[in-house]
This record gives structure tokens, C-alpha cells and sequence, in this order.
């Protein structure tokens, strides 16, 4: 299955990847109008020190541990894409309880988010790779 | 091959998922006592708040029995086990045979003798669908609900019912709310947040007597009530195992395979008593997550694979009027406080070891880093110790690590 890959040695920490990650979720069609004076809460998350810097996102787990504690039975994988029936999600935490990555966190709307590889939008393709300028994350088999 | 579960919960979902990732086609029945599919039990509270329905709650899809070729018994009881013959008794009446037995019993509501509890005209449990949604039937606006034990669920009941009645008082015999769950300093905030929400505390007392709607307390405080909640704890349900000469302690022992001492009999959930991974000694760990871990590694056994759970610990996750807590392993060793902004964050720290930590509102983001550093044993000095105790992040691991993670599949 292709997977989302990071090199921190090809990441510039310059973020975009969250915000295209954001926008390619917003669901709006102008990106300043889906970014501009909004809280963003982008799927992925830039960890930066010094002179490292990396991105991190859902790793889509071969045993995932979100899905099997999920109390809501909210968290599925759909052809090894883990998913989110956010309608489901109460909020608990058990996800960002489980998850080895830290790659859930709580969405605008009061529910939780994770990365399901741009599949559930109108993107068809992960956004995030789309706005790297440096080819550090990659979408690819391996 | 005839796999047979007795209980219809997490355990026995996670079973099906297992056993059918193995075997598509030896026959599977599950017996269940509630008439109900499988529902997330932990989600009673947010029915009875509004924040889920009885379809949402269903913690499958309507055709996962069909699809997975699962004959349930709703509604029905099993009432015991002839292991000689292999079968289940139900409801005292018919047999049904098995090659493989999963007991995924669950636990029931321990009610402790209370005097007078038989005047009371509504008091509940708070542990079952039904029991939830009779309480909610009773709920009026003007109702004054007291609840006997402010731990997890008491407090939860409380949040899910505080803005549909009058008022909610919580008695405890403990000093501190959560007391199983959380340190002195963590337990008073969450009681102070909750005070602030309109919860009113009676801790380090007990009901010493109750009348029809009244409750008087060891302290000499009388609290009027119309509708009384007894969430003192649970109790595995064991019984059918120990009748049938299964092993049992507090709950039914099995190995890290979730084997009993019979070599077609598994136990799983919150009826079992397994082996807890940092102090190596068996515990009754009733809480989700490892009702589905350990019901899916029986699971896998009962189809002929071989596996071991061997990460079982304790963890609990836990809103509570919008403040978050997560608590993971066991609080022993050396014990690190670190000042967070708009938290609480404790870690504890044995051998090179983190084995356990209490997160508390801000501190609960990511907190899953530090659940893999205990449940994988992580050396702490492979690490940047300090950094990973400021915040949970991947950049405290070694390069080579972080490239494990985050350039392959895991």
C-alpha cells in the first residue's frame, strides 16, 4: 500500500505541508479564503529543533492501535487507510491515548482528525505532498 | 470448527475480527445476554448527554455479523458449562456444542449493603445500555441525583446527567475523586474543575443509611435525593468458570494468550485476570482497549495461531466536562513533575524505564508517545530524556529511530 514517507534531511521546516494540509480539508475552493484568519488545524505536524525538522503524520499502522481503542468503534481501516467516522467521535482522547505517533488531535469542530491520505476529500492525492517544495515527503510504495 | 463466545461485547467483537482473519470458515456463535448487538459501553454516559444515539453507539456495522457468518444469541444466558462434553448450557434449557470457548463475561456492578437501599424506589447502576436508558427515563429537570462513588463511573454518569437535573451530588468513601486513577495533586484539580461545573463533593464519607429519599452519611450530613446512582466499582463476572473448575482468583486467569487452564477454554475482557506487563504479576485490567487486544490475541489462539499479549498495562483516557486526562502504567520508581502550562504532567521513571504517567488538560496532547515508551520498554538513555519529559515528540528519539518511523511501514 503507498504510504506517506518523511526525510528530514530534505525538510526545510517551512510548514506548507500543514497548510496544504488544512486547505485540502477545508473543503472551501479559495485557499487564502480556507487559511486567511483561520484557525488551522492541519492533519500534520511539523516537529522542529534546531536545525532538524520533520513532518509527521497517520502512519497507517498494519496494527493500529486507534482502531482498537477506539471506545466509539469510530476509528477503521478501510483497505489499510485508517479512517475516522468523526459523526462517532465523542472526544475521549483514547486515540491520542493509543496512537505511538501522536498523530490524532482534536479538529476545529470539536471531534477528533487524523491524516486518511487525502482519500475522503476531493483531493485524490495528498495534498501535503503537493505543497512540498523539497520533495521530503514522499507518497510512494515501499 | 465450532467457535463459541459467551458475552457479546468488545472481547468477542475483536474475537470474530481475529478468528475470521484466520478462518473464513469454521461456524462462530455468540451468546449474549443484553438484547443488544455489541455496543460501546463506555459511550452510556454520552447517550444520556446527547452526544451519541443508540445507532451511533452500535460498535458495528448493522451486516458485521452477516459478513463475518456470526449466529447471535441475543438475549441469552449461559448458565453453564459441561467441559467434559463440550457444550454450553442456555438458559438452563437447550446445549449448544463448542470446539473452542472464549468467556468474555464481562463485569457486573458491585453493590455494596446499604441500609435501607430497599426504600429507595429508583437507585440504578451505571454499567449497561438498558440500565442507562431506564436512569434517562427518570431524568426530570427538577430531579436531585446523588451518586455513591466519584471514580470513573460515577464521574462520567455525572457528566452525562448535570445539565438535565437540578443538582448532582457525588459521595465517595476516598478523600480524593479518582483515587485509582490519579495522584493527590491531579485529583484535586480535576474535583475543583468539576466544583466549578455545579458538582457537589462529599468525599472521605459514606452513606450510612438510606430512606426513601434520603441518605444520611457517616459524617452526619443528610442529603435529599430523588434518584440514587451506586457506581462503587465492578466485579468480574467469574462464576461460570469457577462452577466449571476454571482457575479463578479476582477474575479468570489466563496466560499472555488468554488461555485458561483448559486447552479449548479462553478468557478475555473484563472478566479476566491476566498478566499486567511492568509488575509481571496478573491483573483484572477492565478498560477497552485491552478488552479488544486480548480478545483479539484469543481470538487468533482459538484459530490454531500463536500469540501473546504481552503489553498489557493499565491505561485510561478520560474527559470530564472538557478536561482531558490520560493516565497510563503504574505510578512507582522515580517520579518527574513537569511544569506545564494549562496541566498537569507526571512521569515515572524505574530502571531506564518510563512506566507510567498522569496527563492532565494540555499535557494530554500526543500522550500516546509516551504509552509506546512504556509499552515498548523504551532504554530512556537511547533518548533525550529531557526533551521527551518537556513534550512528547518523535525528535526525541535517535535519528535512526525517528527514520524507522516515519521512512517505512510499521
Amino acid at each position: 500500500m503507498k504510504r506517506i514517507y518523511v526525510n528530514e534531511m530534505w525538510c526545510l521546516g517551512c510548514h506548507l505541508c500543514e497548510y496544504y494540509c488544512a486547505y485540502a480539508n477545508s473543503g472551501v475552493q479559495d485557499m487564502v479564503k480556507a487559511l486567511k484568519d483561520k484557525q488551522i488545524k492541519s492533519r500534520i505536524t511539523v516537529e522542529q529543533r534546531g536545525t532538524i525538522s520533520f513532518a509527521v503524520n497517520c502512519r497507517h499502522c498494519t496494527e493500529p492501535l486507534c482502531v482498537k481503542s477506539c471506545i466509539g468503534g469510530a476509528i477503521t481501516s478501510k483497505d489499510g487507510v485508517i479512517v475516522i467516522d468523526q459523526s462517532r467521535c465523542v472526544l475521549c482522547y483514547s486515540c491520542i491515548m493509543a496512537c505511538p505517533y501522536g498523530a490524532l488531535m482534536p479538529a476545529v469542530e470539536g471531534v477528533m482528525q487524523k491524516c486518511e491520505l487525502c482519500t475522503t476529500n476531493s483531493q485524490g492525492q495528498p495534498a501535503c505532498i503537493q505543497g512540498c517544495p523539497n520533495k521530503a515527503i514522499v507518497f510512494e510504495e515501499r | 470448527m465450532h467457535y463459541v463466545m459467551i458475552g457479546n461485547s468488545i472481547a468477542s467483537t475483536a474475537c470474530i475480527e481475529a478468528i475470521r482473519s484466520i478462518d473464513r470458515k469454521g461456524s462462530i456463535t455468540v451468546i449474549g445476554e443484553e438484547d443488544h448487538p455489541c455496543y460501546s459501553r463506555p459511550l452510556i454516559s454520552y447517550l444520556l448527554q446527547g452526544k451519541t444515539d443508540e445507532n451511533r453507539m452500535k460498535y458495528r456495522t448493522a451486516a458485521f455479523y452477516e459478513e463475518n457468518k456470526v449466529t447471535v444469541l441475543q438475549g441469552t444466558r449461559a448458565t453453564s458449562i459441561d467441559r467434559e462434553g463440550k457444550t454450553v448450557c442456555l438458559d438452563g434449557e437447550t446445549t449448544l456444542s463448542y470446539d473452542k470457548l472464549l468467556l468474555a463475561t464481562g463485569s457486573s456492578p458491585f453493590v455494596p449493603p446499604i441500609k435501607g437501599l430497599g426504600e429507595v424506589k429508583n437507585w440504578f447502576t451505571f454499567l449497561t445500555l438498558d440500565e442507562a436508558k431506564r436512569l434517562q427515563t427518570h431524568l426530570k429537570k427538577e430531579s436531585r441525583v446523588l451518586i455513591l462513588g466519584a471514580g470513573l463511573i460515577g464521574l462520567k454518569c455525572a457528566e452525562g446527567i448535570l445539565d438535565k437535573v437540578q443538582s448532582v451530588s457525588v459521595v465517595d468513601l476516598a478523600p480524593r475523586v479518582l483515587m485509582s486513577v490519579l495522584d493527590e495533586a491531579s485529583s484535586i484539580q480535576v474535583r475543583d474543575h468539576l466544583q466549578e461545573q455545579g458538582l457537589r463533593f462529599y468525599l472521605g464519607d459514606s452513606i450510612q443509611e438510606c430512606t426513601a429519599n434520603e441518605a444520611l452519611l457517616q459524617s452526619g450530613i443528610v442529603i435529599g435525593f430523588d434518584l440514587l446512582v451506586i457506581a462503587v466499582g465492578v466485579k468480574p463476572n467469574i462464576q461460570l468458570a469457577s462452577e466449571a473448575g476454571l482457575a479463578v482468583n479476582r477474575g479468570i486467569l489466563v496466560d499472555q494468550g488468554g488461555r485458561t487452564g483448559d486447552p479449548d477454554i479462553f478468557a478475555a475482557g473484563d472478566c479476566s485476570e491476566g498478566p499486567e506487563m511492568i509488575s509481571g504479576q496478573r491483573a483484572v485490567l477492565a478498560l477497552l482497549p485491552n478488552a479488544y487486544l486480548q480478545g483479539e490475541t484469543a481470538g487468533k489462539n482459538m484459530a490454531g495461531d500463536e500469540a501473546g499479549f504481552d503489553k498489557a498495562v493499565a491505561m485510561n483516557a478520560l474527559s470530564l466536562m472538557g478536561l482531558h486526562l490520560i493516565t497510563v502504567g503504574r505510578y512507582e520508581g522515580e517520579s518527574h513533575v513537569i511544569p506545564c502550562k494549562d496541566g498537569y504532567k507526571r512521569l515515572f521513571v524505574k530502571d531506564n524505564h518510563l512506566v507510567g504517567c498522569i496527563l492532565v488538560g494540555e499535557a494530554s496532547k500526543r500522550a500516546g508517545i509516551y504509552t509506546a515508551m512504556i509499552r515498548n520498554k523504551v532504554e530512556l538513555d537511547s533518548l533525550d530524556f529531557d526533551l521527551i519529559c518537556e513534550e512528547p515528540l518523535l525528535m526525541a528519539f535517535a535519528k535512526n529511530v525517528r527514520q524507522q518511523q516515519l521512512g517505512g511501514p510499521v
